[in-house]
């Protein structure tokens, strides 16, 4: 699998959506299981299939799909 | 308005309290001349006690006070109460709630540090089960859950001990330093008294986070020093921390030190009032009034609590953080109960 499949898996598997809604309309809480709980549950994921931790602001500051594509650069994940 | 930017930079213990002062002086009228205009009951409570004057915690519970539009809202954060008892409601859109998260971080890392923790809470998952309408003890687990890692609860559904939860969580990370995080008498109640039952214990390393009141504690005679020497005994914690803070405030919370002094960051401030007239108090006990820099879709900024407590001292704490440190001593004669811890009931 690619970085970004495993990006794209994380999120489909955790907020059970389809591959064709990620994209940059996909922020936080624009689908209904993106909410704080879901939030926590995809920030495992990516820190399990990447084997990364996040810090705390980055957390925070992963507003969206498009956004967290960014912090994973700086993780040293090349999509 | 005020640019959190530069606050977020900032050490959050890091201004003398003459700065600090300067600072709120303006930012709290920025921020009521905020509320005044986007919130009409604020308007009108503001044209009777005066613009910046801090607003009773219990007005939450009888108004819809809130200075955004309603489609902006993405969570409404409910506080705790007892059966029967009216909750307040607060109405946050995403920009105060992302801030409310972040500064919570903030302050807990400047105790914690930076990495975050393999971290066990002491309570069920039942608490999350309705993520629409958040009680204060669900908000509260999930902002914390942001500064640990392989979160895992150490109750089950029905709040007894999870040992084999606990058992795996310890193998899995022996030699790390791990954060506990709980409310103060579901830990008492549900962790320490069950595990003394049971005559087990563990020796984790790390660092315990508790909050929510003590009003149960009290009746029961616990203190902090004996809960905290309970909690080293049974659970081998050695660093156990107490935090003030209020569903009105989420986010700047209060964090106790390694002198048990509790310390207002650079994100909140407290003075002490004399309850006949409300006058500020230099020295001895008072009503806490709490001052928070977040609350911008509601106008929390301003609050008297009915939470007795006094000031220990300014900018000199051993610890090194500057600012105020104070003491809370309890809820004042006739408030009503609050506070996730107290108002627990066992089903």
């Amino acid at each position: 699998m690619t970085n970004l499949e495993k990006y794209n898996t994380a999120f489909m598997e955790t907020f059970d959506i389809t591959e064709e809604q990620l994209n940059s309309d996909l922020v936080y809480q624009s689908v209904e299981a993106w909410d704080s709980v879901g939030h926590m549950q995809l920030i495992a994921a990516l820190e399990d299939a990447f084997d990364i931790m996040f810090d705390t602001d980055d957390i925070v500051d992963f507003s969206s799909y498009d956004k967290g594509k960014e912090f994973m650069t700086k993780y040293e994940v090349e999509l | 308005m005020i640019n959190y930017e530069t606050l977020f930079v900032m050490p959050p213990f890091g201004l003398r309290q003459s700065d600090k002062d300067d600072l709120y002086k303006q930012a709290v009228m920025e921020l009521s001349r905020h509320h005044y205009e986007h919130c009409e009951a604020y308007k009108k409570l503001s044209k009777v006690l005066g613009l910046g004057r801090p607003l009773p915690v219990r007005l939450f519970k009888k108004y819809e006070l809130l200075s955004i539009d309603k489609e902006k809202i993405v969570k409404t954060m409910t506080s705790s109460g007892t059966t029967g008892q009216a909750v307040s409601k607060i109405y946050l859109d995403r920009e105060n709630s992302a801030r409310q998260t972040k500064v919570l971080a903030k302050i807990v890392s400047d105790f914690t540090g930076k990495a975050r923790m393999p971290m066990l809470i002491i309570d069920s998952t039942a608490v999350l089960k309705n993520r629409d309408m958040f009680s204060a003890r669900g908000a509260g687990i999930l902002g914390f859950s942001i500064l640990g890692r392989d979160i895992t609860y150490a109750l089950d559904e029905k709040m007894n001990l999870n040992l084999q939860a606990i058992e795996d969580f310890c193998q899995k990370h022996t030699g790390e330093k791990i954060l506990v995080f709980g409310f103060t008498f579901m830990i008492w109640e549900h962790f320490y008294l069950a595990l003394k039952k049971r005559g087990i214990s563990f020796s984790l390393n790390g660092v315990m986070i508790h909050g929510g009141g003590w009003k149960k504690l009290r009746d029961l005679s616990v203190d902090n020093e004996t809960f905290k020497n309970e909690i080293r005994s049974a659970a081998g914690i050695d660093q156990v921390l107490n935090y003030y803070g209020m569903v009105e405030q989420t986010g700047s919370i209060f964090m106790e030190c390694e002198y048990g002094h509790l310390h207002a960051s650079i994100f909140s401030d407290i003075s002490i009032r004399n309850p006949l007239d409300f006058s500020e108090l230099p020295s001895g006990k008072g009503l806490i009034q709490c001052t928070s820099l977040l609350p911008t879709s509601y106008p929390g900024h301003v609050l008297l609590t009915e939470d007795e407590g006094e000031l220990l001292g300014v900018d000199d704490c051993p610890c090194g953080r500057l600012g105020k440190y104070f003491k809370v001593h309890g809820r004042v004669k006739g408030a009503e109960i609050r506070g996730c811890s107290d108002t627990y009931e066992r089903r």
